[in-house]
Parts: structure tokens; sequence; C-alpha cells
């Protein structure tokens, strides 16, 4: 599973692709992220379609297709393969035979099921997750949703009710499959910033500035994107509303010069960025209407690419060349207590993860002249200052972000000049490409 | 995607022949614009600006407008408008703004033009043209070590140099672009090109050029001089690049 299959068209491929079998962590992998504990077999039977609209057929393929996928991009499940599961399409509990489903070969310990309809122009399905080892009380979830009759409604109804699953048998953790991810692209030809859901699907514009615009970062309730981009007097932050579908004042983030790499503290409160307004490259933050900068760092060198730790709001991780090649550093949010993380090598754009016991980064560790090397995702465990190498030998990799789950993370990749999206299992396993069109790069994945 | 195209172009082509077609039919039941409407019924006023006429790519640009005896008022690409208003626009191309006024008296119409310039770069006007020449013949980029702010001593001639040409030539602005190898990370990069390129008017400043006199940008790798991956190609790519402002 650790091919570097691309995500071609992702629900046809689904069906077909994800036939092997669980994820296992691989030897040099200890993340603590809860990967690599026992796996649930679970199946996912299409579902039964209802009535005779004309919809219907095609909304159920990309339902049945997108929840089949939404399990399996889990990575807390071996997803019974639609070849090994039974033919049948249960489409209510009294239509269950549990034990078809318990028996070899699909023998799978959870099955999702249920009904699908379209009825005036509204799609109604019922589904319902069943314990098969449960003769008594066999059902674990039971859920209704009514939406539009689109084809992104029914991903979405497909989202949600793998996000219900997801929670109900991942130890309490949400399922990541309403999230979004934003990053930048240049397919129109400038670098805007776009948006797209957690499965590389609907992917679409959000900027439209025209000039080059960089680093965005969704804010925590999914408001707003700070991000950066190059005006007349150099770069600065700003700030699209996505609720108004404009941009939106942030004074703060301008000054001349460079102002980079913003970054949201995870109760929306503040934004903190990389300025240039002192002289120097400096972490500075501003409120998160872009009001009251003030500096934290007065460090010689480039200091870019903050990140605060997201369960305490107290402390920020940062890049600092001060010593030469970039290193991480931490540092409270005053500036004090600041401590080296890399001792070598090339280390940039961190990403905290949401439990903020681990950082993400890029790691070059033997990056210098006549030296190539290779810049690849690790994941370093703060507390026991423990790293371990999530890609190994593909492309040049970079601006990792971890998805809210702590499980996933999203990253960027170039092979040659070509820069796309990928994401992955936190334990590198599971690596998905996103993006085809044009370059794509640094992603973010957003909060919830 | 091509077959998209092929299905969206003829679409496009007709939806514009309607439009074509559409307003040829809507101007023909209009009266003569030289009838004089009954006298109670004054005729509506229209005016409109747009500040600053001349912008950058994502500069943002305040249109104001104001109408008279006007019942309704829409502007082409906003829709409709209130009768005085004002709005931030941020166009991405040159446009012509262009307000219609309707009332019982008539038709007002006005326009206003924002000129976008590409953005920040290199930008050379066509009539200094020989100054441009003169600059670019007399004005050397410097270049920087790996991963390096630090100004290398065959740069310190050269920027002797640019100084004395810059005090001969007072009336001249410039920009000073700072930009990395491809090498390493775009975020870090950004700040390490702003880096060079404030070390290069820290030293042109201190060889007594006035700083007011000269703008910065660090394109980091955004804008290589070449995309090869090797050392020559990114010993051209570590640089501070000068160019005439405006």
């Amino acid at each position: 599973m650790k091919g570097l299959r691309p995500l071609l068209p992702l629900l046809v491929v689904s069906l077909a692709g994800f036939s092997a079998g669980p994820v296992v962590a691989q030897d040099w992998v200890h993340t603590g992220t809860n990967l690599g504990n026992q796996t649930i077999r679970i199946a996912a039977a299409d579902f039964k379609p209802l009535g005779y609209d004309a919809q219907t057929p095609a909304l159920k393929a990309v339902f049945d297709a997108t929840l089949y996928n939404d399990l399996g991009n889990a990575g807390i499940f071996d997803v019974v393969s639609k070849s090994l599961a039974p033919q049948a399409m249960p489409g209510s509990p009294t239509e269950m035979v549990a034990s078809q489903w318990s028996a070899a070969p699909s023998s799978a310990a959870m099955v999702a099921f249920g009904a699908f309809a379209v009825n005036g122009g509204r799609i109604a399905v019922s589904g319902w997750l069943f314990d098969t080892s449960n003769t008594v009380n066999p059902q674990v979830l039971g859920k209704q949703y009514n939406e539009a009759a689109t084809d992104d409604m029914a991903r979405t109804i497909a989202h949600r009710f793998a996000d219900e699953i997801i929670s109900r048998l991942g130890g309490g953790v949400n399922g990541i499959a309403e999230t979004k991810i934003y990053f930048v692209s240049n397919r129109t030809g400038s670098k805007e910033i776009w948006a797209m859901d957690y499965d590389g699907q609907n992917q679409h514009q959000i900027t439209h500035l025209g000039s080059i615009s960089i680093s965005p970062r969704i804010s925590p309730d999914s408001s707003r994107l700070a991000f950066s981009t190059l005006g007349h007097d150099g770069w600065s932050v700003r700030m699209y509303s996505l609720e108004l579908g404009r941009m939106v004042g942030f004074p703060g983030g301008s000054a001349g010069g460079s102002n980079l790499s913003p970054a949201w503290s995870s109760d929306g409160s503040k934004v903190a960025f990389s300025s240039s307004r002192s002289g120097d490259s400096e972490i500075w933050v501003a409120d998160a209407n872009g009001n009251g900068p003030h500096r934290v760092t007065s460090i010689t060198g480039p200091n870019v690419s903050p990140v605060w730790n997201p369960r305490t709001n107290s402390q920020l991780a940062f890049v600092s060349g001060r010593t030469s090649e970039p290193q991480i550093y931490t540092m409270d949010q005053d500036g004090s207590n600041m401590q080296r993380m890399t001792d070598s090598g090339y280390a940039v754009s961190p990403s905290w993860s949401p439990s903020g016991a681990l950082l993400a980064f890029s790691w070059n560790r033997k990056y210098g002249p006549g030296d190539p090397g290779g810049q690849d995702i690790y994941v370093f465990e703060i507390a026991s200052m423990h790293w371990l190498q999530v890609t190994h030998e593909s492309g040049s990799n970079d601006f990792p972000s971890w998805a809210p789950d702590t499980r996933h993370i999203v990253f960027q990749r170039s092979i040659g000049h070509r820069t796309q999206i990928w994401t992955m299992l936190a334990d590198g396993t599971h690596q998905k490409q996103l993006t085809q069109a044009g370059d794509n790069s640094m992603p973010n994945w957003s909060w919830k | 995607m091509n077959a998209r195209n092929r299905i969206l172009v003829p679409v496009v082509l007709l939806c514009g022949l309607m439009a074509v077609a559409g307003c040829k039919k809507k101007e023909a039941p209009l009266p003569p614009a030289t009838v004089a409407p009954p006298a109670t019924i004054p005729a509506p006023s229209a005016m409109l600006s747009a500040t600053p006429t001349v912008i950058s790519a994502g500069d943002q640009v305040q249109l104001s407008w104001r109408t008279t005896d006007a019942t309704s008022v829409s502007i082409d690409g906003i829709g409709d408008v209130p009768t005085v208003g004002v709005k931030t626009v941020t166009p991405t191309v040159a446009t012509t703004y262009h307000l219609v006024a309707r009332g019982e008296g008539g038709t007002a119409e006005a326009s206003a033009t924002v000129t976008v310039n590409s953005p920040p770069a290199i930008v050379v006007p066509s009539n200094t043209m020989s100054a441009a020449e003169e600059f670019k013949a007399s004005v050397h980029d410097i270049f920087f070590d790996y991963d390096t702010d630090a100004i290398r001593p065959d740069a310190q001639a050269t920027l002797s140099a640019n100084a004395s040409y810059l005090a001969s030539h007072p009336d001249i602005k410039i920009v000073i672009g700072g930009y990395c190898d491809e090498r390493g990370s775009d975020e870090y990069n950004l700040a390490l090109g702003q880096r060079r390129a404030d070390a290069t008017k820290n030293a042109l400043v201190t060889a007594g050029v006035a700083a007011t006199r000269v703008r910065v940008i660090s394109y980091g790798k955004e804008k290589p001089f070449c995309s090869e991956s090797n050392e020559a190609c990114w010993q051209q790519n570590r640089r501070a690049g000068f160019s005439i402002d405006q």
C-alpha cells in the first residue's frame, strides 16, 4: 500500500484499488498517532436503490464510491474489497443477513448498508452500521439524510455518514471526510489560492488577484483565509472572507518588505507571521483582525513559518536561519524559552499536530552544495525529541499540514519541476496524489 | 478537457450572438434621445469616478457615483446599485466601469477607466528606453553564496560602481529584487531573498544613495532567471537584481 499510485478519477479507481490488506505500520514507524493498532474489518454494501427516478443510478454510484473511499481513507479500517463482498444490497435492517457478511471471504466485523432514493429533486438516504458478531443487538448506527439531488450533495451525505462511522469506531476521533484542503495553484497562469475536498474532489479557485499568492492558512472556524500576496511594495499578509466572498482588511499585514507565512492560533484570536518591517525578518503576532502587530523574536537571520501549539496557544514553532541553514525552533509566545529541535541539515515548514505532541516538518538532512540529499517529511515527537522519516526516496517533499484527526498529513511533492499535492497517513503509508492540473503547492488542511 | 472546450466554444459563441441580437432588439423600442421628455420630468444625470485610476494588480480601487432623477442605476459587471454609492473593486486587468442611470426622464451614462499595471516586475517604459539601456549597461546585479545574504568581496566593486552611477543620476529610482535558487523551501527563500535585497540596499545607502530612492522586493524562487538544476544556474538565481522603479 506504499505505492505511489496517482489518484486518477477517484470514484473509478477506488473500486479496484483498495483491495490490499490492512494498513500496517512498518518497523521504522512509531508516531503515537494510534496507527498500526488493530484495524477493524468493515464492509460497505452498495446501497439499495429505491424508486424509479432517473437521477438515482448516477447519484447512487457517486454515493457508494465516496462512502467506500472515505472508509478506506480513514486509516483505521481494513475495508472489504467490493469483489469479496456479497452481492446483496440490503436496504433496511430487516433485509440485512449479517452472517452473509461475517462469513469468508468478506469476513467483515462491521457492515455499512442502507437505502438510496431520489424523490422530487431530493436525495433521501437511510444508512445503518451493523456489528456482525452481535446477533442480539447488531445496530451500531442508524442515520437518515435528505439533501438536494446533486453530485456534490451525494458526496457530502457519504462524507457525513462515513464520519459518523469513523467517529463511532475510531476511538472518538472525528473523521475528516467533511474537511477541506486549501492550496496554491498556478493553473490559471498566476499563483492563486484554491480549495478542494479532502479527497481531491471539488477543486475550485478562491482568489483572483492576478499576482502571486501563497501560504494559505484557513482560520479554525473556516470563515477566513489568511495568505501572502506580492504587491507593489513587497509581500503582504492578506485576508479573504469565505463568508463574504471577498477580501477583508488585515492592516497589520502590510508594512512593505516581506510579510509572509501567516498562522492562526487554534482559538482564532491571533495570527502569527513573519515580517521584515523592523529591518530583519522576525516573527510577529497580530490580532485576528490585523490590529496590534508586535514583534516576538529578535534574531538575526531569516525567521519564518511560525505555527502555534494548537493545544495551548502559548508556544510557537518556527524556522530560523540564525546558524546558516534553517532549523526548527520552539519558543513561548513572548519569544522566551527558545529551543532548537533539529540538529543539522535544512529543516523547514513545521506543522503542529492538533494533539500538541508532534511536529511534522520538511527536512533535508544532508543539505549543501554538491549534495543533492533528499527533502522528506519527518514527524517529531516533542517530548521525547525522537523523529521519524515518513516519506522516502520520492521527489522533494515540503509543506506538511496535519489533518484534524492527527492521523493524516497533506504535503507537496516535487518531481522534476512539477509539484503536486498528496495526502498520506502519518506513518507514510497510503500515499495518494490529489492534484493533476498545473502546479499545486503549500497545502493547508482545515481544522474541522 | 478538449471535448469540453469543443462544446464550450460554440456555446459561448452562441451566447454572444444572442446577447448581441438581444441588445439590438432592446434598443429599437427606446425613444430617440432627441425626444424631449415631458417638462415635469427632469432627465437623470450621472457621475462616476474611480480612485486611483492606475493600480497594480491586486490593489483596490474605490468607485464612487452620484446620480439624480434616476429610478434604476446599474454598473456593468457589478449589477444594480443604489443611486448614490461607493464600492471597492479589485480589477485584475484594465477595466472601464460603465454606469447607466435610468429614470422617467430618460437615460444617463457615465464611465471611469482603471488602468492595471502587471504585478510588480521589472518594467521598462518605452519613453525612457535609452535611459533604461544606459542603466542596464551601467548598473549590474550582484550574486550571493548559497543560503547566505552576506555581500561577497567581488560584489563590493559592483556596488560601488552602481552607487556612483546612481549619484550621477539623481532622478532615477530603483527596485532591488532579492532572488534565491530553486533548492529549499518557498517561505524561507522569500525571507532570505528579502535579506539579500535589504543587505544590498543598505550597502547602497552606506555609499550615499538616499534610502527613499530604493524600493526592495523579495522574489525568493518565484521568478528565477534560469531553471536548470545545476550550480551554474543556481548561482544565476542567487542574486540581487537592479531595475529602474516605474
